[in-house]
Formats: C-alpha cells, sequence, structure tokens
C-alpha cells in the first residue's frame, strides 16, 4: 500500500495512507490518503455520507481503521492511540454539531479546556494562576464572548456555541485543530468573521475544516480536499476543485 | 493546598446545613442524657437511634450523589458498599462478645460453634480491634469498588448497562452471604451484641455517642463531597456527566476520573453501613436486596439529585415517612414508595431541594430585572420633568 510518496511522511504534520474502514459491510472510508503541511490550513469539502467526520473520528481515536496508515508528525502512530492520550499530544477536534458543557458558565468551559495536567489529584487540588486567568481572558477576547464568561453556555446562542468550542480548542493549544463545519447555522456575518478566526489561528498551527459552504471555503483561499464515497476525489485549490467534472457530478452539480 | 480546597468546599448552604449537623450532634445526645424522662424536650432512647439510622442512610444517600448526580453513573448496587461496611463493623461486634455467646466460647462467634467450626477463619483476624475492623468497613467496599470500576469503565460501560451490572454484583453478594460456609452466619447474618468499644450497646450514653458520630460522619462527608464536586476535579464530572466524548477529547482519562469518584462514594457508603448496623443491632444478607440499592436512589431523587443537601434531606423525609407508613400499613408501603417516585419524577424532576433552589433562583432574578427596571425609570425621570 503506497498511494502517496513516502517521502511527505516525516515532514508532514498528518499523514494518511490507505486508510480504510467499514461499519457492517458498508465501506466509509475507501483507502483514503492525504498529506497535512506543518503550518497547513486545508478545507475539506464533499457530499453528505462521503467520510468526513469518519476520518476525523479515526484521526482522533475514536474509530479504529480497518486498513492504513495515520501519522501524526510522521512518527507517532495514531491507530494505536485512545482519545485522551491524542488529544495531549496536540490533536484538538470541534464536533459536527456544538459540543460544549452545557450546565457550565463559559469560564468555566475554557478553564477545563486549559491545556493543563488532567489528573484526577491535580485537578483535585488545582488552583487557577494569574497566568491561566490571563490566558482565559486573551481566549475570551479572541472568540469575542468575553461579556457572557459568567453565563451558562446552555444560554449561548448556536453560534456562540460554534465559538465556545473553537475557543475550548485554542486552549487546548494544539498543534493541529480538526474542525467540523463551523458555521453550520451560522449568519452571514458570523461566517465571515468565522473565516477570519480560522486564518488567524492557522498562523501558528495547522487546521483542518471541513464544510459544506462553498461562499466560507472561498473566503478561506486556501487548498481544498474534496472527498466522495471514502476517498480523495480531488484536490487543489478552489477554482480547480470546482472545475473538476467529477465533483461537480458528484457534489457540487447535486 | 488542603485549605483552598475546604474553603471552596463551604457555600452558604453547605455552612448552614453542616453547622446544623453539628448542632444536632450535641444537642440530641445532651437532651437525651440530661433532662428527665418527663421533661417536655427529653428525646427517648429508641427515637435517637432511629434518626441515627437515618442519617446513616442520609450518609448512604450523599454518596450515592456524588456517581449518580454528578458523574451521571447510576449505581444500582450503592447498598452493597454499605452492607459491606456494615458486615465490618458486625465482625467487630461479635468478637465483643466473648465468652458471653450461648455457647460461652471466648473465640468463636456462636455461629460458627454451631456449625462445629473448631478455628477461627482467617478472614476474622484482627476483627478483635477497633481500628482494623473500622479501617477494614472504609478499604473493603473502597477495593470492590476500585476493581468493578477499573474494568467497568475502562470498557466503556455506560448507561442502563452499567445499572444492571451494579445490580448483578449486590445480587451476587447476596447470595454469598447466604451461604453458611462463607462464615458470615449466613442467612441470620451477624446479631446479639453486647458491646462496642467496652461500652455496652443497650446504653443510652452509647446510643447518643453513636448518633453523635453519626452526624458528625454526615456533616464532616458532606464537606469533603462538596469540596470534591467544586474542585476543578468536580467540574470535570459534571463534563462527563453532560459531554462524555467532550471530556476525551479535552484530553481527560474518563475512566480514571469516574473511578476516583466511584471508590469515594463506596467508601462513604461502607462508613455508614458501619455506623448503622450498632444502632440497629444486627446486619444480615438481606441488606445486600437488589431492592435496598433502588431505595437509596428514590432517596435521591425525592430530595434532588446534584443537590448534596437534597439526598440527606430527601433520605431522611422517605425514611421517615416509610416508619410512619410501615406502623399504620405495612403491605401498602412499596406502593406508597413507587408512587412517590413517579410523582417526583413527573412533577419534580430536581427533587425537593433542586425545585427549591430553581424558585430562588427565578425570584431573585425577578428582583433583580425589577430593581434595574425601576433605576431606569428614574433615570429617564429627570428628562420627563423638564
Ligand atoms: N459508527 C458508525 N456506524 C455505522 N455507520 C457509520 C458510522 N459512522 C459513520 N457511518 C456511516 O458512514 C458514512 C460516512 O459518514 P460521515 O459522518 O463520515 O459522513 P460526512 O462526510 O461527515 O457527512 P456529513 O456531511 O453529512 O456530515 C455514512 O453513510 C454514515 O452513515
Ligand atoms: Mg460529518
Amino acid at each position: 500500500m503506497n498511494t502517496l510518496a513516502s517521502n511527505a511522511k516525516p515532514t508532514s504534520i498528518l499523514y494518511l495512507d490507505g486508510v480504510s474502514v467499514s461499519f457492517d459491510g458498508f465501506k466509509a472510508l475507501n483507502s483514503l490518503s492525504f498529506v497535512i503541511e506543518p503550518g497547513e490550513l486545508r478545507a475539506i469539502i464533499g457530499p453528505n455520507g462521503a467520510g468526513k467526520t469518519t476520518m476525523m473520528d479515526i484521526i482522533t481515536g475514536k474509530t479504529r481503521p480497518d486498513e492504513g496508515e495515520v501519522f501524526f508528525k510522521g512518527a507517532v502512530d495514531l491507530t494505536q492511540k485512545d482519545e485522551a492520550e491524542i488529544a495531549q499530544l496536540g490533536i484538538g477536534r470541534k464536533f459536527q454539531k456544538p459540543t460544549v458543557f452545557e450546565s457550565h458558565t463559559v469560564w468555566d468551559n475554557l478553564e477545563l479546556a486549559l491545556n493543563r495536567k488532567r489528573g484526577v489529584f491535580s485537578t483535585l487540588f488545582y488552583r487557577l494562576t494569574a497566568e491561566d486567568k490571563a490566558r482565559i481572558e486573551e481566549i475570551l477576547s479572541t472568540v469575542r464572548l468575553t461579556n457572557r464568561k459568567d453565563d451558562y453556555a446552555a444560554n449561548l446562542s448556536h453560534g456562540q456555541k460554534q465559538w465556545l468550542e473553537i475557543g475550548m480548542l485554542l486552549a487546548q493549544e494544539p498543534e493541529l485543530l480538526l474542525v467540523d463545519e463551523p458555521v453550520a447555522g451560522m449568519t452571514d456575518a458570523e461566517t465571515t468573521e468565522t473565516a477570519l478566526l480560522l486564518k488567524e489561528i492557522a498562523k501558528t498551527r495547522s487546521v483542518v475544516v471541513v464544510e459544506h459552504d462553498m461562499g466560507f471555503i472561498r473566503d478561506l483561499g486556501v487548498k481544498v480536499t474534496c472527498l466522495a464515497e471514502g476517498s480523495v476525489l480531488a484536490e487543489g485549490s478552489i477554482d480547480f476543485v470546482s472545475a473538476d467534472p467529477k465533483v461537480i457530478e458528484n457534489y457540487l452539480g447535486r | 493546598m488542603i485549605t483552598s480546597f475546604v474553603l471552596k468546599a463551604l457555600d452558604r448552604n453547605i455552612v448552614w446545613v453542616t453547622a446544623l449537623l453539628l448542632v444536632i450532634a450535641a444537642l440530641v445526645p445532651a437532651l437525651n442524657l440530661m433532662t428527665a424522662p418527663d421533661h417536655p424536650l427529653h428525646i427517648p432512647t429508641y427515637i435517637v437511634s432511629l434518626f441515627g439510622k437515618y442519617l446513616t442512610y442520609a450518609l448512604l444517600a450523599l454518596a450515592l450523589d456524588l456517581v449518580w448526580g454528578f458523574c451521571g453513573i447510576l449505581s444500582l448496587g450503592h447498598a452493597a458498599f454499605f452492607a459491606l461496611g456494615g458486615y465490618a463493623m458486625g465482625m467487630y461486634l461479635m468478637r465483643q462478645i466473648g465468652a458471653r455467646g450461648s455457647y460461652g466460647n471466648p473465640l468463636l462467634p456462636d455461629f460458627m460453634v454451631f456449625l462445629n467450626w473448631k478455628e477461627l477463619p482467617l478472614f476474622w483476624h484482627g476483627f478483635d480491634m477497633f481500628w482494623f475492623a473500622a479501617l477494614m468497613a472504609v478499604l473493603v467496599p473502597g477495593l470492590l469498588a476500585f476493581v468493578f470500576g477499573w474494568f467497568a469503565f475502562r470498557s466503556r460501560v455506560n448507561g442502563v448497562y452499567l445499572s444492571i451490572i451494579t445490580q448483578a454484583m449486590t445480587f451476587a453478594l447476596l447470595l454469598a452471604f447466604f451461604r453458611n460456609d462463607m462464615g458470615f452466619g449466613g442467612n441470620n447474618g451477624l446479631t446479639d451484641f453486647k458491646d462496642i468499644l467496652g461500652y455496652s450497646i443497650q446504653s443510652n450514653g452509647t446510643r447518643s455517642a453513636l448518633f453523635a458520630a453519626s452526624a458528625i460522619a454526615l456533616a464532616l462527608s458532606l464537606v469533603i463531597t462538596s469540596g470534591i464536586v467544586r474542585s476543578k476535579y468536580g467540574k470535570v464530572l459534571i463534563g462527563v456527566r453532560d459531554a462524555e466524548s467532550r471530556t476525551r477529547f479535552l484530553g481527560y482519562r474518563v475512566e480514571h476520573m469516574k473511578l476516583f469518584a466511584f471508590t469515594v462514594s463506596a467508601m462513604m457508603a461502607g462508613v455508614a453501613g458501619a455506623l448503622y448496623v450498632p444502632q440497629v443491632g444486627i446486619i444480615n444478607p438481606g441488606e445486600f436486596e437488589p431492592a435496598n440499592s433502588i431505595e437509596v436512589v428514590i432517596w435521591t431523587a425525592v430530595g434532588g439529585r446534584g443537590t448534596l443537601i437534597g439526598p440527606i434531606v430527601g433520605a431522611i423525609l422517605v425514611n421517615g415517612g416509610k416508619s410512619i407508613f410501615t406502623a399504620a400499613f405495612p403491605e401498602f408501603w412499596l406502593f406508597a414508595l413507587g408512587g412517590l417516585f413517579v410523582l417526583v419524577t413527573l412533577f419534580l424532576p430536581k427533587g425537593i431541594v433542586g425545585t427549591a433552589r430553581q424558585v430562588i433562583e427565578r425570584r431573585r432574578d425577578y428582583h433583580k430585572a425589577r430593581q434595574a427596571e425601576a433605576a431606569r425609570a428614574l433615570a429617564a425621570e429627570p428628562q420627563a420633568a423638564e
């Protein structure tokens, strides 16, 4: 199995090669391969059921692939690790359905996400330091939730929950962020802002964004990978990909 | 480190309830021992013991609240940890009988003589010492919870499946403790206790001391539990309850988080059982009955899950009700309990304390809104006067 030039592996931040997984005989991923470079912001598009979320499940340890290689930073085999280990390695994930701790305040959500010791006893005797406080405040202003910091996350609007979840990702200080449909349910203004935010974030880390909103993908202006039926259909600039007849037939034209 | 942990634990309600418990720990024994039986404020000994028993139930419900209310683990086997703590204390009380048993054997409890045993089984050694028995009352339930939780949480057994295997656990223990050859007195369990720490278990003084010990244990556990749930660890627990996978993807080891809470909770239940047995004078396998664990869930739900104080209130109210009810219509208690559970689930899903809190919060918000409105009206007035 060597669908990719193996020499991309050592320098990449994320490397998938020939990844397949099936659920009850249905192939959700079919020999999927792609490479993300350090510092890259990559957009992933594709029709419903193409396997985009499943791909994230594989990278973050939620699902084990039937075959194929998944490497982080060229050397760490992600298929051998579980969710918590992978998160601690520096891979953060935003779910397709915004998932925040609804019965905690916005502040507590960020405090929990903050990249600190995560053991039972370190959390039991944790005290908020001035440094942690400053960091949380910084993230609050980045995701524009400063004036809602004491509100329960349950009371946020849909878009604000999406932003809180992105804020939690930032607090985790991951090297690689996987963001599943961040602008679903957002207004146009919020969508534009989110594109700016993600571009800002991508200055210091690698980001993979899955999205259906083509306007948003254009705003990002980055390399696009189109998935369909569990494998890569086309890859390149948005203009290149959207001109591809296979992409038009499978996705855009539908 | 510890001081900040305790300080965080003490919100106003917790301080109130803890203080109240400490006051009754002193007051009830005083009224029992220092007033004449015909004094209007005299508390008879049977009432002291009855409420002492309720306090141990309250501790058991508080223990359940830590795992169910804050971590979403619906344990239907918590009475097993309670019973194990009870058995540890019961073994000590049996050894205290000494040669005063019917068979007059200085070493072997009556039931062993009756079974024709010649030697004290190995696991009965050490139980002649109070400190050892007390330690075992905490360690044995803790160890069982640790081993059980280790396997269950690591294999990610959740929800109904977890509840079912906790029922299976308590049922298995029920069957085991029924067996005579287990060496715990079989069907009859352990009873006919005489002394505890050298004091007669029937005396008013001992009864009062046991009551005080139960109230103090409950107060202490309340502060500890409150400290746990208000720490960052407690926030993670709530996170696990509400969005388990989110906690995982943030890098927390959910199984470790659950395991710690489950083990601490089982230890508290063990303490409750150890305080229960000398006050009721018997421990038998019936305490492992699966229905007992379900009752604990009902007390907790009635009082208010996830409120710490609620389960204490619920345990005392429901058991108080049970004492009154069973005296009048013994056959109908289970129906009444079931009916109560249904009513609470339908009409008071947050329980008594949870609902009370909600009402107070709503009122506060309403008043705040009114005040803000008044302030705005005041600010607008000068313009209107112009
Ligand atoms: N755990 C699972 N068990 C069974 N089938 C699954 C599972 N996870 C995903 N699938 C199936 O795999 C296919 C790919 O799903 P996936 O969620 O990855 O698609 P997607 O590209 O994210 O789609 P969408 O754009 O709708 O989010 C779907 O047909 C889905 O039903
Ligand atoms: Mg998806």
